[in-house]
């Protein structure tokens, strides 16, 4: 194909190419100067006219990050948090979402359309009944209260998506390993749960990275020594001013394992929805 | 998820799986009678869960925006009594509320629409520029996609520090401009100008990545033959284009006026947990007249007003997403 384009089609290439470097600048600027800012001798991040490029590499930042408020009690209760809803979530949201997409019944249209809807529902909007739930139940900053809370919307993602991947895995697999002598449930274990488990892995990771950026509900419903990674990054911003370098150090420490997760997630997810298992 | 979209995952959006149509997902036949009780009890525990955990809080949310629900309430000194439309009256004669209401909309409709535009320009570019570089832009997208909306605002607000941001030092470094020490969250338009930035940073490349994978479906032989019949590139992309992406572009919409209507965090992060007035948006309102003002019930009522005003958005997407997922 390219060998039939002619030459003179390069040059507006190039004019491309020039708008998508600038592009690639500015959508990456603000990555950027959180990590410069990060690695930079904290003196040289108050600087009123601040040098664009790296300045010099120190960890001084990532010290004090870790000084101004304990961070691995944090961290350890949102991986506690995160990893107990997506559990539940994916276990309970499995079996929904076989359901849904599997069997013909009866109310299955209005079940699918509950779980679309009950996804629209904004979070902040149920704060006050939450709360006010915990409240009454005595589950105020308890981890417990915030796993349930973080159900209501981990759950109903977990179904949806879910029911994405098991639509895509031909329903005759199913069918010629019961022809060939395996009961229903066979052929969903022996069958469907191979081909969904790059699914299940992927939305497992989507949800946890959800349920691990939660701030609203984390901030609420816990108090100051209960509070998890999202809310802990607050505590840069005292009334004696910020402290930006380490607050940016503060932010890379909670993105890379994130955006590093996401990176991988976003090409299982992709994998996932168009893997084919019976070959055309 | 738009929940959890508008908060924080609202960063998130769930990869909206828009499985191409496959396997039809038509049951087929009917099932034996073994079958009909099946998917209910594969469902209990779905259904079970979420009438705990969002059926619950979603009756109590409509039961109290028509008490009286204060602090004295809270800690159970005086029953909560009925009010009837009391609460409703009251936030809707209210000229402060009409004041967020309308600058809620027009927040959400300018983040929509820069969002989409820039989505679609950035779609389009990618497909014109190198190899390398598209993969460079790509990562860059996800990788920003990927942040934690906390962190994204935080990066924000360091960005955009009156004395020490690099922004005011980028501008000023123009001839003529002098912006350093520029507060930028003096005044609301303003403000609300950089977390719309913020918000359209974080929302595009989502916007990015599901259009480019919509636009490898349109057909190059439509193209093509619209440019033999002598269409320009703006009609190739008008009539050709745009008709075949439009599913995508709906859904896309939809679900970004969701999440812009419910921006939270980035407002209340941006103003270190107490937006000014000039700041307030629904959500963030509501919050406050409920955790601020300690009138729960008000604040109950403001949260039923915008999941009412969200519906019609709301039924669009469902329609949508019923469609693309074949699930009839």
């Amino acid at each position: 194909m390219s060998a039939l384009v002619p030459s003179g089609r390069r040059r507006p290439r190039l004019g491309w190419n020039i708008l998508g470097l600038l592009v690639f600048v500015v959508a990456g600027f603000p990555l950027y100067w959180m990590l410069d800012t990060a690695f930079k001798p904290a003196k040289d991040a108050i600087d009123p006219d601040p040098s664009l490029l790296p300045t010099g590499i120190t960890l001084a930042n990532f010290r004090r990050a870790l000084d101004i408020a304990d961070f691995w009690g944090p961290v350890g209760r949102s991986l506690t948090v995160s990893l107990t809803v997506v559990v539940i979530g994916v276990v309970v949201g499995t079996l929904a979402a076989l359901a849904i997409s599997r069997f013909a019944f009866r109310g299955r249209k209005i079940v699918i359309v509950g779980i679309l809807a009950v996804q629209m529902v904004p979070l902040v909007a149920m704060i006050i009944p939450v709360f006010l739930l915990l409240n009454d139940l005595g589950q105020y900053d308890r981890l417990t209260g915030l796993v349930i809370t973080y159900l209501t919307f981990i759950l109903p993602f977990t179904v949806w998506t879910l029911r994405g991947f098991i639509v895509n895995i031909p329903r005759e697999l199913e069918e010629a390993a019961m022809v060939d002598g395996c009961s229903r449930t066979g052929a969903f274990l022996r069958v469907v749960f191979p081909l969904l488990a790059p699914g299940l892995v992927a939305t497992s990771v989507y949800g946890f990275i959800q349920a691990w950026n939660e701030y609203l509900y984390a901030l609420m419903l816990l108090s100051q020594e209960h509070q998890t990674a999202t809310v802990w990054l607050g505590n840069f911003t005292t009334k004696h001013g910020t402290e930006y370098a380490p607050m940016m150090a503060g932010a890379t420490m909670m993105a890379v394992p994130i955006v590093v997760l996401f990176l991988l997630v976003q090409r299982k997810m992709a994998a996932g929805l168009t893997a084919g298992a019976v070959k055309g | 998820m738009s929940a959890a979209d508008t908060t924080t995952p609202a960063k998130v959006p769930p990869p909206r799986p828009a499985p191409p149509p496959v396997v039809p997902d038509r049951p087929r036949g009917k099932r034996t009678a073994n079958g009909a009780a099946a998917p209910w009890l594969l469902l209990a525990p779905c259904l079970l869960v979420l009438a705990l955990v969002m059926g619950y809080p979603l009756v109590r949310l409509v039961t109290l925006s028509f008490q009286k629900f204060g602090q004295s309430q809270l800690w159970g000194f005086q029953p909560a009594e009925s009010v009837g439309f009391d609460n409703f009256s009251k936030v809707l004669g209210d000229g402060e509320f009409r004041a967020v209401v309308l600058r809620t909309v027009v927040f959400a409709a300018g983040s929509v629409i820069f969002t989409m535009v820039a989505g679609m320009a950035l779609a389009l570019l990618l497909q014109r520029v190198s190899g390398w570089l598209r993969t460079l832009i790509n990562i860059v997208l996800v990788a920003s996609w990927g942040m934690p909306v906390i962190v994204a605002t935080t990066v924000f607000k360091w960005l955009f520090d009156s004395d020490y941001g690099v922004f005011n030092a980028l501008l000023s470094k123009l001839p003529g401009v002098e912006m350093i020490g520029h507060n930028w969250f003096a005044s609301g338009p303003q403000g609300l100008a950089v977390i719309m930035l913020l918000v359209v940073w974080g929302a595009v490349p989502f916007v990015v990545i599901t259009l480019s994978a919509g636009l490898t479906q349109v057909p190059k032989e439509l193209q093509e033959a619209a440019r033999l019949d002598g269409a320009g590139s703006w009609g190739v992309f008008r009539y050709v284009t745009l008709p075949v992406l439009r599913p995508v572009i709906v859904m896309l919409t939809t679900l970004s006026v969701i999440w812009d209507m419910g921006v939270f965090p980035q407002v209340f992060v941006m103003r270190g947990g107490h937006p000014e007035a000039e700041f307030q948006v629904l959500n963030t309102y509501s919050y406050d007249r409920a955790f601020v003002v300690n009138d729960y019930a008000q604040g109950a009522a403001i949260a039923l007003i915008t999941v009412l005003l969200l519906l019609g958005v709301v039924a669009v997407y469902m329609r949508q997403m019923l469609k693309i997922g074949e699930v009839e």
